[in-house]
């Protein structure tokens, strides 16, 4: 691993030192990030395609006064990083003022993230093609094929400026997912697992055997006529709709009226100060659910610091089904006389008393849906958090306490709101990988499985 | 934090990053072509039957502003080379940021390593249509004005004027807008004496209103954005024409305009959709389940398959729609997204019908494709749908533009509207899902009009309709003709994993289909 390309704390601290160097600004910020990305592609029981790339990157942000630029390049030599210095320096000094730059902060103090993995780091080509064998042999030996990724990312990130502060943080992610389907196309399954360290991934063989079971067992699924069902939600499927709701979180929406945050009959922003106001101490969705971000949390494990440098705190979202906290950026916290609030740490839902499987849980329904996962969510009202999508891979029919078949996949509009409202039990939060592309991208998340009622599918989806 | 043996590493490897030779290279300089030879024979003597070579230089500048005030203002650039090779029918990439000698040898011998590692996992090798040699091809977007060219006071004051148009209608509270601009060098060169030298760029302007409705206090909003300026592969002359000042108070009109419409009742209506929303329906409804990769299965575990499978099954007998639908596939069309010289197969891409008269007939192609299709089709060389987001990807096929050519009556707009009876005219994109077969969709729009006996009578909201794909498209029964072709497109095209990016445009009349399944989604409506 001698040729592995990113950066030390001590490398970072260098490199950061020679930009700084060099700017000749009122103020200036150096973003570095630097990681090793490789992955394995397959489909049709076979590798597709594979491929390994380093980058290293350098975003230099240069200020005058209210006026501000940031360059970006991969240029690291002297010559690139003086031009990427003097072109933010140029443009910034043509920007218009923007009146809501914060100035930059001092040295900070952020906690320490043990979020790099040796055994991620090592997943190389050949490591990779061993699971991927996994996967396709039994496939292959069930008389279905496989499609899947295994991707990891090492890297790290760090930030400094001119004020002298300086953040770092080493990281490392790997995901496998895996599609298994029937020859003929009437039968799909999917498993996947996401971590910071790939010995704490689910094995291969153990995705392979879960897919090829969901594979076998959707063939044939019947349509259910669309409407409301109490549905049992694997993690992965509430891992999908969880960000929608997590990402929703954004003071400034909420008081400029136009969130679904925004306090009902507050008026919204009629002077741009934010007199509309939000629904912080509001219970909004059932008092059994919290939702917590952590960077410190095991499962979670994220940059304990935001792009300019501040630190990312456990912060409680919602707790005991109460909004505590939406998120502040520098400048509307400062406006509206409260502590910032940075998005990052990931988000835990848990529940009080959630201890239960997902056979436990799903013991406990006589007559729901059980549901994989779902898939191209896209908002349908910001006014309601309304959401649609589809169901993928494998939804079943329970009837007194037992999945008894499949049945077709739906198309569904929902608000994870009303999901989180609409609450029968949660069961044991497990890390997932919710991402809609099924690689390193996206939010660390913990979920749990969830019973929820009247889940509102609207037509049923011929797609297998 | 003490160091252990990996971050020992990696500070030597930064130190090596910090010390290393600046490189400067213009894409087409000689030196380039030698260090992109210099990776092909490294990759041969390594073991490689073939081997191409992409350099690649991206730079993308954005300006975004809010009401009268800038947000942000970025200008990035990232170069690079990627070696693609093929060992034994096996692929392997490798990818660097140093275009140096010695690293062109060291990435092309990692390439053919992660073949030799992936042919253990391989049972069909894979084979590569013939495609004609190039010996030094050219190409360039045909921009007027170089958007890099013109000064970031000049950009932000056009945002500026554009906002404060917006903001002067009354009831419009917020507006944001923005300005993206791309210029992707790409060098390719393959042991199949091909090298090209290709300079593409793209632009997208943007604009978003809200309206907030005071009346009924915080959470009644609506938002109306620039649907109509496209993304395009042309230069700031498209920025001018998109006109965002002049068009914003229109758009600024509607968002208030939404807040007081008529909540739409749900029901089959006939829709007449134009051209900046039905270019977003072709996408995802025939652009999509037309590749020929989610048919064979290789996209089965992120985009999907496609109902549109298996060839053998649909080519010349998937009837899609009526007689008069004409579906092209082009990488040529002046000022298209996905326009190119060359793909990143080192093909000239063709320009081909995948739908004639309503039947399917073909699928999008690269070069590793075509001898599925060969037996059915006879065709032996690809259409040319290679693509990478950048330097550090691997290419695979993205779809090329694919539009929906007009009719041969001289049809326009305002005639679909005249002749419909009971129907909603739906402008610009919104919210779009479709699963993974490309079957059910439910797609949302920016403004809806309720049409009755052949006129407008009034906005409609919360509109959004859902079908499954050859019902829709089998229930079209008008579309306009040539004078009412326009192209518009998608600037961020997400597939393959880990997830790459593809900007492609597609051209379309307004078209007209019959009794389309309504929803309302407002409120407590669903």
């Amino acid at each position: 691993m001698s040729d592995w390309d990113a950066l030390s704390r001590a490398a970072a601290r260098q490199l950061a030192s020679r930009v700084l160097a060099l700017s000749k600004a009122e103020g200036c910020q150096v973003n570095i990030s630097a990681s090793a990305n490789g992955n394995t592609r397959y489909a049709r029981n076979e590798v597709t395609t594979a491929g390994d790339t380093d980058n290293a990157a350098v975003t230099v942000t240069s200020r005058f006064g209210k006026r501000t630029a940031s360059v970006g390049t991969n240029l690291l030599d002297d010559a690139g990083l003086s031009r990427a210095v003097e072109t933010s320096e140029r443009l910034a000094r043509l920007a218009p003022e923007n009146p809501e730059l914060m100035p930059l902060l001092p040295a900070q103090v952020h906690p320490e993230v043990p979020a790099f993995s040796n055994a991620t780091a090592d997943l190389d080509a050949a490591r990779r093609a061993e699971a991927v064998r996994a996967v396709t042999g039994a496939a292959s030996r069930a008389g279905l094929v496989a499609a899947g990724l295994v991707h990891r990312v090492a890297g790290a990130n760090a930030v400094a400026n001119s004020a002298g502060l300086f953040g770092y943080h080493a990281s490392t992610t790997a995901v496998h997912t895996v599609t298994v389907r029937s020859p003929d196309g009437t039968g799909s399954g999917w498993a996947g697992t996401a971590h910071n360290d790939w010995a704490r991934a689910t094995p291969a063989a153990q995705l392979a055997t879960r897919a090829v079971r969901k594979a076998h067992a959707t063939r044939g699924a019947a349509a259910l006529e669309p409407g409301r069902y109490t549905v049992v939600l694997e993690p992965t499927a509430v891992g999908n709709l969880l960000g929608l709701l997590a990402f929703s979180l954004i003071a400034r929406a909420a008081d400029e009226g136009r969130s679904f945050f925004s306090k009902r009959g507050g008026g919204g922003d009629r002077g741009g100060g934010g007199v509309g106001g939000n629904k912080i101490g509001e219970k909004i969705v059932d008092e059994r659910v919290t939702l917590v971000s952590d960077p410190q949390d095991p499962d979670l494990l994220t940059a304990p610091f935001t792009g300019e440098g501040l630190p990312v705190a456990r912060t409680v979202w919602i707790e005991n089904g109460v909004l505590k906290r939406l998120a502040y950026d520098r400048f509307w916290a400062e406006k509206q006389g409260v502590a910032p609030t940075p998005f990052g740490g990931g988000f835990r839902l848990q529940g009080t008393g959630s201890a239960a499987t997902l056979d436990e849980l799903i013991q406990t329904v006589d007559r729901g849906l059980l549901v994989t996962r779902f898939w191209y969510i896209r908002p349908v009202d910001q006014r309601t958090l309304l959401y649609t999508g589809i169901t993928r891979d494998g939804v079943f029919l329970i009837e007194r306490g037992e999945v008894s078949r499949a049945v077709r996949n739906f198309r569904f509009n929902e608000s994870p709101v009303a999901m989180l409202n609409h609450l029968v039990a949660i069961g044991r939060p497990e890390r997932v990988s919710s991402s809609e592309s099924g690689d390193v991208g996206g939010q660390a998340v913990v979920v749990p499985p969830l019973v929820v009622r009247d889940f509102n599918f609207t037509s049923v989806s011929e797609a297998v | 934090m003490t160091m252990d043996r990996r971050e020992f590493l990696q500070t030597g490897a930064a130190l090596a990053v910090a010390t290393r030779l600046p490189v400067r290279l213009p894409q087409a300089d000689a030196s380039v072509k030698d260090l992109c030879m210099r990776a092909l024979n490294a990759a041969k003597s390594a073991g490689a039957s073939y081997a191409d070579i992409r350099v690649g230089r991206s730079r993308n500048q954005s300006v975004s502003t809010r009401e009268q005030q800038i947000i942000n203002l970025s200008d990035n650039e990232t170069f690079g080379f990627g070696v693609r090779v093929l060992v034994q029918g096996a692929w392997g990439f490798a990818a660097s940021r140093d275009l140096t000698a010695l690293e062109v040898d060291r990435v092309a011998r990692l390439a053919v390593s992660q073949a030799k590692a992936n042919r253990r996992a391989l049972a069909q090798p894979v084979t590569l249509a013939p495609t004609p040699p190039v010996k030094d091809g050219r190409w360039r977007s045909p921009i007027e004005i170089d958007p890099f060219d013109i000064t970031i006071e000049e950009k932000v004051t056009l945002l500026l004027r554009a906002n404060a148009e917006a903001l002067k209608v009354a009831g419009a509270r917020f507006v944001n807008s923005s300005l993206s601009f791309v210029r992707d060098q790409r060098t390719f060169a393959s042991t199949d004496d091909i090298f090209t030298v290709q300079d593409v760029y793209r632009c997208l302007p943007q604009l978003t209103v809200t309206a907030v409705d005071s009346a009924r206090g915080g959470g009644g909003f609506e938002t109306r954005n620039s649907a109509e300026a496209a993304p395009m592969g042309l230069g700031w002359e498209w920025v001018l024409k998109a006109d965002l000042p002049g068009n914003a108070p229109r758009w600024a009109e509607e968002a208030v305009k939404k807040l007081t419409a008529k909540s739409v009742e749900p029901g089959r209506y006939d829709l007449i959709l134009e051209p900046h929303h039905l270019f977003l329906t072709i996408h995802e409804s025939i652009a999509h389940p037309t590749e020929l990769d989610r048919a064979l299965g290789l996209e089965a575990n992120y985009a999907g398959t496609s109902f549109a499978a298996p060839p053998a099954q649909v080519l010349g007998k998937l009837r899609y729609g009526p007689a008069f639908m004409n579906i092209q596939g082009d990488r040529s069309q002046p000022g298209s997204l996905s326009a190119c010289g060359w793909d990143d197969d080192g093909v000239a891409p063709e320009i081909y019908l995948i739908i004639k008269d309503g039947m399917m007939v073909d699928y999008q192609t690269t070069r590793d494709q075509v001898a599925w299709l060969t037996p059915l089709t006879g065709r032996t060389r690809s259409h040319g749908c290679s693509y990478a987001e950048s330097w550090a990807d691997v290419q695979f096929q993205r779809m090329p533009n694919v539009s929906l050519l007009p009719g041969e009556r001289d049809l326009t707009l305002d005639d679909l509207i005249a002749a419909t009876d009971n129907g909603i005219y739906i402008i610009g994109r919104g919210s779009y899902s479709i699963d993974q077969q490309r079957y059910n969709f439910q797609f949302g729009g920016q403004a809806f009009y309720e049409v009755k006996g052949g006129k407008i009578t009034g906005m409609l909201k919360d509109v959004a309709y859902q079908a499954r794909t050859p019902d829709f498209w089998n229930a079209m029964d008008m579309i306009g003709g040539r004078a009412s072709y326009q192209m518009n497109g998608t600037f961020s095209d997400g597939k393959g994993q880990p997830g790459q990016s593809n900007a492609v445009s597609h051209g379309c009349p307004p078209a007209r289909f019959k009794g389309i399944n309504v929803l309302n989604t407002g409120r407590d409506r669903v």
